[in-house]
């Protein structure tokens, strides 16, 4: 074909872009299919499209939306955690005077992708997630503020995911670590499509975080029930609401800061290049402006589910709940004006950088005091270890060894020693694994019943909580080690063979953690299995305390027949003990939104428009931006976005209740 | 703190737990707050970009620098047609209050042409900028002084097809609750990118050329 025409049509795509000389890229690309035609062919037999499509899809439900954005979640930790088991079996192998199997190019972008599907595509999602499908039931309402804005959001998501699964088998991604720093990522030094895919992949997916953070914050300001002030919200919505706040505030930063970097790499202009007055600095201290509250909008979620936790498994009201909801505040106010400890060998002096390191080792205080409020809760309580129980201790003895090393790296001149080096690595995943992680998993095994009306299997649950928590320690603990003796970050090939032991011991631990993973998807499979056994007809299965235990599981499309009036910080628990009786009769028609599909096609469109940006085929960016811009303003052409559900309806579901209600007794 | 906590004494009577007697809420009831919490977001924006012209906007490697290039009394001309846009919006919105379909109308295509006049000189003084050589990429001054008022003019840019999108729904639907919901949203939006001027004016073109 004529090369001009070609270029026109496929932009810088071509049949040398897909990496069929790969044996390893070759082999997971026909496990992906295999696997992607199974479990599509099963859902054709079923004939669950139809299904799928009516009540997931296309659904603004709160609960399902939630339920949506665990599933990627999942999903994307089997892409994340593949990525992670390859470093170590490759710093393994090539510790021992060998080069590994994996060639500079590939392991450069596996560490790349590691990092950002973990924060980006797990660990958001799954907070994400729990919101939406726990914090409207636990203040009484029957959606969220934005319905459609919400299905929007996930859809988003999901469209910046599939843009960086796609760049594993066509073209390759950055290979630049997860933050992309410049020089290194400007079109100069990576000139192919890697940073392309990290940019408009994050884009993306940022679009759906900061307007799910807004619709977030609404919710929270607007539609608790009466009596519910904001000194009785469960805390668990206080920190979902400081967290969201945390989003809003600071996932702009990230967007301008990734704009920028990609006008130097599409137009060539120089913020942030070596030369004609560029400053790669900037893009540093803007992208740990986001990058730092981060961190908290992933585990200040987690802190709320131990406190929920805690407080239902102990069967005690939270101790200090005043205190708890201002050291949440304080971390988040605080998570603003530490992102310079991100780099103190940057050279700004003493003076800042004593500053940094003081406002750091400040956040340990309210930590602290979160931390002394749980133990607190448990002391005399009569404490069930139930799985969410579980991991909850599991995270207050391991968080705890991770906050010290983070107060460790906060002490600048330590930091010019750890910086960069294993240390860091395992200081983070201390305190990524050992809170954000055994949190969800902690809120998971709790909200479980609630979004499905069965519990999980607890025998495969404490299988996958053991391997977990063992593998960690096998896996993390070394590289403690291999940091104090100087080990860096990012390191293929390790010279010195007296380390290699330690990286041993690392990959064994990873293998642990992969029995941990897998144990945890056979445990849904065995509940899904089993679910007439364990299943919950009270829809209180742990003996809860707040507002989400009052109705059934799972819980009508409109949550709840009446809006509940609160009266107590722990509103359920306040009701149980006052004789509160189930009202019978009296139902009137619920107002709700409808289901659309806009959401969904507006996130295709998006990701036609980010894969046409990637590989510069000018044609299919413009046309896909184009048709979002015409779909989004058409659909506000359209003023019946709601419906009523007819009493009569809700009158049939609240029977249903009573007669189940009853059986039970 | 029991006053927090409990409204109620244990063992008094059981009291209202739910609402018997609810009226349907209108939609939209949350729009004002999530509009005006997805502006200040879009504030954070021109805020990382203001800091970033603020930190590249002297480095200007060897290449032109503001007082080469500002012409500040075309800029004038241009703050006065945004300013004018903003002070005729709030026309549109006091006809609006007072129910008169083609008089909103008619203020908003009067702001729309403002608004397009606004865009119209900034792409002219733009073109004659990289007329003169001074392109986005010829220093990071220039790179972020393009960004920060390119940005501005793309936001300037939405705001009127936005516009336009609701004088067609206004003239079809007539000003229903939803469609004064939308006008009261963009008002929003079309001040706060005022007040971002401002901005722009202040610190970019008068601090420059005095620089």
């Amino acid at each position: 074909m004529n090369p001009t025409l070609q270029h026109a049509i496929f932009g810088r795509l071509s049949l040398d872009s897909i990496p069929y000389h790969e044996p390893i890229l070759v082999g997971t690309f026909v496990g992906v299919a295999i696997g992607g035609l199974v479990v599509l062919s099963a859902i054709t037999y079923f004939g669950a499209w139809g299904y799928l499509w009516k009540e997931w899809f296309t659904s603004v439900d709160h609960k399902r939306i939630g339920v949506m954005y665990i599933v990627l979640a999942i999903v994307m930790l089997l892409r994340g955690f593949a990525d992670a088991l390859m470093m170590r079996l490759q710093q393994a192998l090539g510790s021992d005077g060998g080069q590994g199997y994996l060639p500079a190019h590939h392991f450069d972008q596996i560490f790349t992708a590691h990092g950002v599907i973990m924060i980006f595509f797990v660990a958001m999602p799954l907070v994400t997630g729990l919101f939406n499908v726990v914090m409207p039931l636990q203040i009484g309402a029957r959606d969220v503020s934005f319905p459609f804005l919400n299905s929007f959001s996930f859809w988003m998501t999901v469209a910046g995911a599939v843009l960086t699964m796609i760049s594993l088998f066509v073209g390759e991604y950055a290979r630049t670590g997860w933050l992309s720093y410049p020089p290194l990522s400007e079109a100069a030094y990576s000139a192919d499509v890697g940073v392309d895919y990290y940019i408009w992949g994050l884009q993306i997916a940022g679009i759906g975080t900061l307007l799910s953070g807004i619709n977030m914050i609404c919710t929270i300001i607007k539609m608790r029930a009466p009596g519910m002030t904001l000194m009785r919200m469960p805390v668990f919505v206080w920190t979902t609401l400081c967290a969201n706040v945390l989003i809003v505030a600071a996932f702009p930063i990230l967007t301008a800061v990734l704009a920028l970097l990609a006008l130097d790499r599409y137009l060539g202009m120089n913020f942030f290049s070596n030369d004609f007055g560029g400053n790669p600095m900037m893009y540093v201290n803007l992208i740990w402006i986001w990058g730092h509250p981060e961190v908290y909008i992933l585990i200040l979620p987690a802190f709320g589910v131990f406190s929920e936790v805690t407080a239902t498994f102990t069967g005690k009201r939270l101790f200090g709940y005043t205190s708890m909801v201002y050291a949440t505040i304080v971390i988040t106010l605080l998570s603003y004006i530490v992102w310079l400890h991100h780099f103190f060998t940057m050279g700004s002096g003493a003076s800042v950088n004593s500053f940094f390191g003081i406002t750091t080792m400040i956040i340990s205080i309210p930590t602290g005091a979160k931390m002394f409020n749980w133990l607190f809760t448990m002391y005399r309580g009569r404490i069930r270890f139930e799985l969410p129980m579980m991991w909850t201790v599991a995270f207050m003895l391991t968080f705890v060894i991770g906050g010290m090393s983070g107060v460790m790296l906060a002490v600048p001149p330590a930091d010019f020693v750890l910086h960069n080096s294993l240390f860091l690595i395992a200081h983070f995943h201390n305190v990524i694994i050992g809170g954000v992680v055994f949190g969800m998993f902690a809120g998971i095994a709790y909200w479980f019943p609630k979004a499905f009306g069965f519990r999980l299997d607890p025998f495969w649950g404490k299988m996958s909580f053991w391997f977990w928590v063992v593998g960690f320690y096998f896996a993390f603990m070394p590289l403690y080690v291999l940091g104090f003796m100087g080990v860096t970050r990012r390191l293929r090939v390790i010279d010195d063979p007296t380390v290699h032991i330690w990286f041993v011991v690392a990959a064994f631990g990873a293998v642990l953690i992969l029995f941990g993973i897998l144990s945890f998807i056979v445990q849904i499979a065995v509940s899904i299995k089993n679910r007439e056994k364990l299943r919950d007809l009270t829809g209180d299965p742990w003996n809860g305390r707040t507002l989400e235990w009052s109705t059934s599981s799972p819980p009508p499309a409109y949550n709840f027949a009446f809006t509940p009036v609160v009266h107590d910080i722990d509103a359920w628990w306040d009701m149980k003990q006052h004789g509160y009786v189930r009202p019978l009769t009296g139902f009137k028609p619920i107002h709700m939104p409808k289901n659309t599909p806009v959401g969904l096609i507006l996130a295709v469109l998006a990701t036609a428009f980010g894969f046409g940006m990637i590989w510069h085929i000018w044609w299919l960016a413009i046309g896909g931006f184009a048709a979002a811009i015409a779909t989004g303003i058409a659909h506000t052409f359209n003023y019946h976005r709601d419906y009523y559900i007819p009493a009569d309806e809700v009158l049939r579901k609240e029977t249903e209740r009573t007669r189940l209600l009853s059986a039970k007794a | 703190m029991s006053a927090l906590t409990h409204t109620i004494a244990p063992g008094s009577r059981t009291p209202t737990y739910y609402v018997a007697d609810e009226h349907a809420h209108a939609p939209g009831g949350s729009t004002y707050i999530g509009f005006w919490i997805y502006v200040m977001s879009d504030c954070l924006i021109f805020a990382s970009l203001f800091a970033t012209y603020g930190v590249l906007g002297g480095n200007y490697a060897a290449g032109p620098a503001p007082k080469d290039i500002f012409e500040l009394p075309i800029v004038a001309v241009n703050t006065t047609m945004l300013l004018l846009s903003s002070i005729t919006y709030g026309f549109a919105m006091l006809a609006m209050e007072r129910n008169k379909v083609s008089a909103t109308l008619g203020w908003l295509a009067v702001t729309a042409l403002f608004g397009a006049a606004f865009v119209g000189i900034e792409l002219h003084e733009f073109a004659g900028l990289i007329h003169e050589g001074a392109t986005p990429q010829r220093s990071a001054f220039l790179s972020s002084f393009f960004t920060l008022v390119g940005t501005h003019g793309l936001h300037v840019t939405s705001g009127l097809v936005w516009m336009v999108v609701l004088m067609a729904q206004v003239a079809s639907k007539g000003l229903v609750e939803a469609n004064k919901r939308r006008l009261l949203c963009l008002s929003m939006f079309w001040h706060f990118l005022d007040v971002v001027w401002i901005g722009v004016f202040t610190f970019v073109y008068l601090l420059g050329v005095l620089r």
